[in-house]
């Protein structure tokens, strides 16, 4: 009982001085000007929301009564009203009470800190979990349960980034697989990182959570309404830090098993198509896409890359050479030491048929014109 | 009787180059400082102009975070640090009755370390692959990534360290060693206490940065696994280590401007500073608790609860000994006969808007909440209200109140206010909205946004532009004070009081040859 | 006190700051060249040491002529106390970033990797360690096979240097006290078998690393373990070299008749910094060696 009082007492609060919530109410005033959170959608959204609304008024009180103390004092007690200065220059009683009261004040903050943070805190009995990796420059999802997996990157076009397009209502924050999440569940998360640290930020969630690598930190979510929620990469992971949004749609249960069944079918029909042997123009097409999902990022869209820090593909010395030695670096990564960045291994991101693609798509692209054809049955031999 | 051996005295380039002159290598610290002010706002031109907009229209996105890198490197190790010892050069000496720093030849030194630090860490710009991109924090695995101008930058950081350890040997010595007889501790002005506490943060902290930036330097290029979990290792360490020496920086950058707020305000109020014996004590308080709050600036790694609690509990506690400076300061005013001449202008600004960060610092304390806040840009506006809303600010003020002194002109006030006022709309414009973009979801360090954070944005970039054009105003008020202008009387302000109002303006070549005496 | 200031003796002009700092810009600047094996590299910072090293003959010794001549006076004496003490306290900051490392993966990072069987299954992260793919520790006193390594054990030469080095802060001490006495004899004596001690422990130390690189399989890239041994104990086998450089300097001092019993911060000066890296040996045999 006093627990829940206490989980109430910010919200109480803020209700009660702010009337129905002054910040909330705020960005229907300024149309365009979002001053504050986002909708929370979930229940420590909500809690985390109302405590920032309950500190932020406190600071604003505070800021009010001692800068209009200053202010008073600044139009009050000016040489040039004739005012004549006083001579105290201490009081213990004073200096007690401004130090004591703060204090209480700070009290009374930290207790709903708390108990919100060990609420955050609680990943157990969880209905579903999911593993969350971050890469340069995308997210990848996994579903052990359900055993479904996949990455996700952003689904912006080129065009609009480099402003030959118009931008859409979700620029930036649109991907070409969003994780899907059934609402009323409490999903743990598992998160953990390639390469860099990248951090899995969903407002309207209520979550932020940094991705390490080689460590596993765990948090929880439990969407209340359907809808779709957007997010980005909170922590700098390199040149497009900027560019690896978050797409959360959360469906009902019904929805989910029904998204469940379909990424099973997709994964089975990928797998089928690294059996069969692909013309070239089928592989152009398909590396085309896979390249601007994949490799474009450092690469360059037209595989001029950048100088000293990523290689051009364009002439390379490795997409114009042996045919095998272009597969392992991009399945095993390579380390001249003459780069800023060395390749990663793309072993584990691409399919056999994806990887013969790309790589057939810059042996006869991006300027270089070797006529090789990759299928995706050499690229599985060179697997290990 | 005059102290022993002045007599060579140099002129023209060797005069700077070989110098031991406490208010000579203070104009040293004060000139080099604005170039590199001048150089990392350009930095922050470039940042706020590919911002200006959605989409990538100025530059690439590797080079846009090398802007943001370089741009907060140069502001704090070249601009706010050498700005401020700058200051305590020129000022301790005179307010505590010295004849000069208590060792004048390291002095020369600890200065002439900068600008080839400084010249290493601009070079990496121009490297193959670029500078750093990897942010001011340098966190690995990220910066394990760059080239060479990694290598360049870090390197950078360790002479600049070195010469913020030699530069507060300094200032400690000559506080403690150098006092005119009969003052004591507790008689020395506030701002000689600031810095003696600040010189003691300095060197626990720079220290410790050397240590983490070895071990980076290692990662990189000797094979250890200090960040690597598959050798053991762990990149959250570094995190530790870099805060441990990032959180005391925050307060060595802004301890010093308390101690101007607090040589100025009394000045222009005519009344003794309230709760000076509070005021040393709060400081000490800060200094002490900003070595056990590092980990705040990590809630989201993944620590465990009971390190979460610790850190945001002993955060908070921070608000109180700061509360009472801001109290002090208001009740010195209380009553008092005030007057607003430029540096009260600048000292009262610089409470507010220190004021505005210490808030969102409190809330961004608040741990659930700092998984909102966390690498958003309401942080970015947050240490902007810190850094350039109490150091900038107590900078200038310190500027205009002791210009007559050093130079002994008196300065175009008119032209003093204009630029206090300009600034400070412009400083607003910049860095109030970004409160938003940070609550609204802009995270920071992003070359492009999502349309929603447009006009906020504009708002921001316009500010950037129009504070720093108002600072030309400031170089010319400086320039034509340094070359002449009505004559400073000694006291130059009708409520001040210490030391160094007694000497002539401007000061003899060695300030206190006799030492004076205090009562 | 009042005439304290007339005496303070403030130096003219001199060079050597800023000729120092062109050193420490091109022995920087060279490390950085080497380290990204641009073949100037070396060149760039045999140039820089020579500066530096150039410099510090120089300005010591002015700043020793001064001294000798009684330029200073108590006061100025008080300033190079302070120096020193503040100086030798960053230091003390510096090992403790390290020592705060060690801390940390011994007590958390390798525990909470060894917990995590999702990403490294079949690792216990029991120290010591190099890690989930690292070298396998063997117990310490046994021989390496493959893909093994075996930490330093603390009661073979470790245990042998912790005597060296507490012997030689005695030896330091005793010299003061033939200083204090003006008993040139027992002060030369004293910080002679000082120095000896000192260069012992590095050649000591030396042998260690041959043996741990040669047989134990123990390097700078034997993962967190490795990292963190080599760094504490070669950041202190560095700080003891230039420690026994600087005896070695006083030593030469003494013999030249340099010092009075009222008058010998520089002596003072070295004899601190000397029981400094000799706390820090006895961290090191205790957090890194013992335990």
């Amino acid at each position: 009982m006093f627990i829940k009082l206490i989980r109430r007492f910010p919200g109480i609060v803020s209700r009660l001085i702010l009337g129905l919530g002054l910040w909330l109410s705020a960005p229907a005033v300024f149309a365009d000007y979002a001053l504050n959170f986002q909708k929370p959608v979930t229940p420590v959204a909500h809690r985390i929301l109302e405590l920032h609304n309950m500190i932020l008024l406190i600071c604003v009180i505070i800021f009010v009564l001692v800068f209009g103390v200053m202010f008073y004092s600044i139009f009050a007690h000016r040489k040039s009203r004739g005012y004549k200065p006083a001579k105290f220059h201490d009081n213990a009683t004073l200096e007690v009470v401004w130090t004591v009261i703060p204090f209480l004040i700070l009290v009374s903050m930290a207790i709903p800190s708390t108990a919100t943070l060990l609420e955050m805190d609680d990943t157990s009995k969880s209905d579903l979990t999911i593993k969350i990796t971050g890469y340069q420059w995308k997210w990848k999802y996994d579903y052990p349960d359900q055993d479904v997996s996949f990455f996700s990157t952003l689904a912006t076009p080129r065009d609009q980034i480099e402003n030959k397009a118009a931008k859409e209502q979700h620029y930036l924050l649109e991907v070409d697989n969003p994780i899907v999440i059934p609402v009323g569940k409490k999903v743990r998360f598992l998160v953990t990182a390639n390469d860099v640290i990248h951090s899995w930020w969903v407002p309207q969630l209520g979550v932020k959570k940094d991705a390490i690598p080689g460590f596993i930190n765990e948090f929880w979510t439990r969407a209340d309404e359907a809808g779709t929620f957007r997010g980005q990469c909170a922590e700098l992971c390199g040149k497009d830090h900027g560019f690896m949004p978050i797409v959360v749609n959360a469906v009902n249960p019904e929805d989910f098993t029904k998204w469940v069944a379909m990424q099973k079918d997709k994964a089975a029909a990928e797998s089928a198509s690294g059996a069969k042997t692909w013309s070239k123009d089928e592989l152009l097409e398909k590396g085309k896409k896979a390249y601007a999902g994949t490799c474009a990022a450092c690469h360059g869209v037209e595989g001029k890359g950048i100088p000293g820090v990523f290689p051009a593909l364009d002439g390379s010395q490795i997409a114009t050479g042996p045919v095998d030695e272009h597969i392992k670096t991009v399945l095993h990564g390579r380390a001249t030491g003459k780069f800023g960045a060395q390749m990663p291994a793309f072993a584990a991101q691409l399919s056999d048929a994806d990887a013969a693609a790309i790589i057939t798509f810059e042996r006869n692209a991006l300027g270089n014109k070797t006529g090789d054809v990759v299928q995706p049955s050499q690229v599985k031999s060179l697997r290990k | 009787m005059s102290a022993d051996h002045h007599a060579e005295h140099p002129t023209g380039i060797s005069r700077w180059l070989f110098t031991t002159n406490h208010k000579d290598i203070g104009t040293l610290y004060l000139v080099f400082s604005f170039i590199m002010a001048i150089v990392g706002g350009v930095m922050s031109l470039v940042i706020r102009s590919e911002l200006w907009q959605p989409g990538l229209q100025l530059v690439e996105p590797n080079f846009f975070n090398q802007m943001t890198t370089v741009h907060a490197l140069v502001m704090i190790f070249g601009f706010a640090m050498p700005a401020f010892v700058g200051l305590a050069n020129w000022m301790i000496p005179m307010m505590i009755g010295a004849p000069d720093m208590a060792l004048p030849r390291m002095n020369n030194w600890s200065f002439w370390i900068l600008p080839f630090a400084a010249t290493l860490l601009i070079l990496s710009l121009f490297m193959p692959g670029g500078g750093p991109a990897g942010g001011w924090t340098i966190y690995p695995p990220l910066s394990v990534q760059g080239g060479i101008g990694v290598d360049f930058t870090l390197l950078a950081i360790h002479m600049l360290g070195i010469s913020s350890i030699l530069g507060s040997i300094n200032i400690i010595a000559t506080v403690l060693n150098m006092r005119a007889p009969g003052m004591t501790l507790m008689k020395m002005p506030m701002f000689a206490w600031t810095w003696l506490i600040t010189a003691f943060l300095l060197i626990a902290a720079m220290p410790v940065l050397a240590g983490a930036v070895t071990m980076l330097i290692t990662d990189r290029h000797f094979g250890t696994h200090f960040f690597d979990a598959a050798g053991g290792g762990d990149p959250v360490l570094f995190q530790h280590v870099f805060w441990f020496f990032g959180h005391p920086e925050v307060y060595i950058l802004v301890l010093p401007a308390f101690g101007v707020f607090s040589q100025i305000i009394p000045t222009f109020s005519r009344k003794p500073l309230f709760g000076y014996a509070s005021m040393v004590y709060a400081t000490a308080s800060i200094a002490f608790l900003s070595f056990i709050v590092w980990a705040h600036h990590m809630y989201t790694v993944g620590m465990p609860m009971a390190g979460e609690l610790f850190f945001m509990y002993s955060t908070m506690l921070i608000a109180v000994p700061t509360g009472v400076k801001i109290f002090n300061w208001v009740s010195t005013m209380w009553r008092g006969s005030m007057t607003f001449e430029t540096p009260m202008l600048w000292a009262l600004g610089g409470v507010f808007t220190f004021a505005v960060g210490g808030f969102s610092g409190l809330m961004l304390a608040i741990t659930p909440a700092d998984f909102q806040y966390q690498d958003t840009y309401f942080v970015v506006a947050h240490f902007h209200y810190v850094i350039f809303g109490a150091t900038i600010y107590g900078l200038f003020a310190a500027i205009y109140y002791w210009l007559p002194k050093w130079t002994g002109h008196l300065y175009n006030e008119t032209l003093g206010k204009w630029h206090f006022w300009l600034t400070t709309i412009g400083f607003n414009l910049t860095f109030f909205p970004q409160h938003f973009l940070g609550l609204a979801g802009m995270p920071r360090r992003i070359p492009d946004y999502a349309l929603q954070f447009t006009e906020f944005n504009r708002w921001s970039t316009i500010g950037a532009f129009f504070t720093i054009i108002s600072q030309l105003i400031f170089f010319y008020i400086a320039i034509r004070a340094m070359k002449g202008g009505a004559k400073a009387t000694d006291q130059v302000w009708e409520g001040a009081d210490g030391l160094e109002w007694t000497l002539s303006s401007p000061p003899p070549y060695h300030s206190f040859a006799v030492a004076p005496k205090v009562k | 006190m009042s005439t304290a200031n007339s005496h303070y003796y403030l130096p003219n002009p001199s060079p050597w700051p800023i000729i120092t700092s062109a050193g420490l810009f091109a022995l920087a600047l060279g490390f950085i060249l080497l380290m990204n094996n641009v073949s100037a590299g070396p060149w760039f910072m045999l140039a820089g040491t020579a500066i530096i090293v150039y410099m510090m003959i120089r300005w010591f010794g002015q700043v020793i002529g001064e001294s000798e001549s009684g330029t200073y006076n108590a006061q100025v004496d008080r300033s190079f106390r302070w120096g020193m003490a503040w100086f030798i306290f960053s230091e003390v900051m510096f090992f403790a970033a390290f020592f705060g490392a060690l801390f940390y993966v011994r007590q958390f990072s390798a525990q909470w990797i060894g917990a995590d069987d999702l990403l490294w299954p079949g690792y216990d992260g029991t120290w010591p360690t190099a890690g989930p793919k690292g070298l396998i520790p063997v117990p310490a006193g046994t021989i390496p096979g493959a893909n093994q390594f075996s930490p330093m054990g603390a009661w073979g030469i470790p245990a042998i240097n912790t005597l060296i080095l507490l012997s030689s802060g005695a030896t330091v001490t005793w010299a003061h006290w033939g200083l204090l006495k003006d008993n040139r004899a027992q002060l030369i004596t004293g910080l002679f078998l000082t120095v000896a001690l000192g260069m012992t422990f590095i050649a000591l130390q030396a042998f260690e690393y041959v043996h741990a690189y040669t047989e134990l399989g123990l390097t700078l890239k034997t993962g967190v373990y490795g990292a963190t041994f080599f760094m504490l104990t070669g950041f202190h086998g560095f700080h003891v070299t230039m420690g026994t450089i600087m005896l070695m300097v006083i030593l030469g001092r003494a013999i030249a008749g340099h010092f009075r019993a009222d008058h010998h911060f520089g002596f003072e000066a070295v004899a601190w910094y000397w029981h400094f890296v000799d706390v820090v040996w006895l961290g090191l045999f205790i957090f890194v060696y013992w335990l």
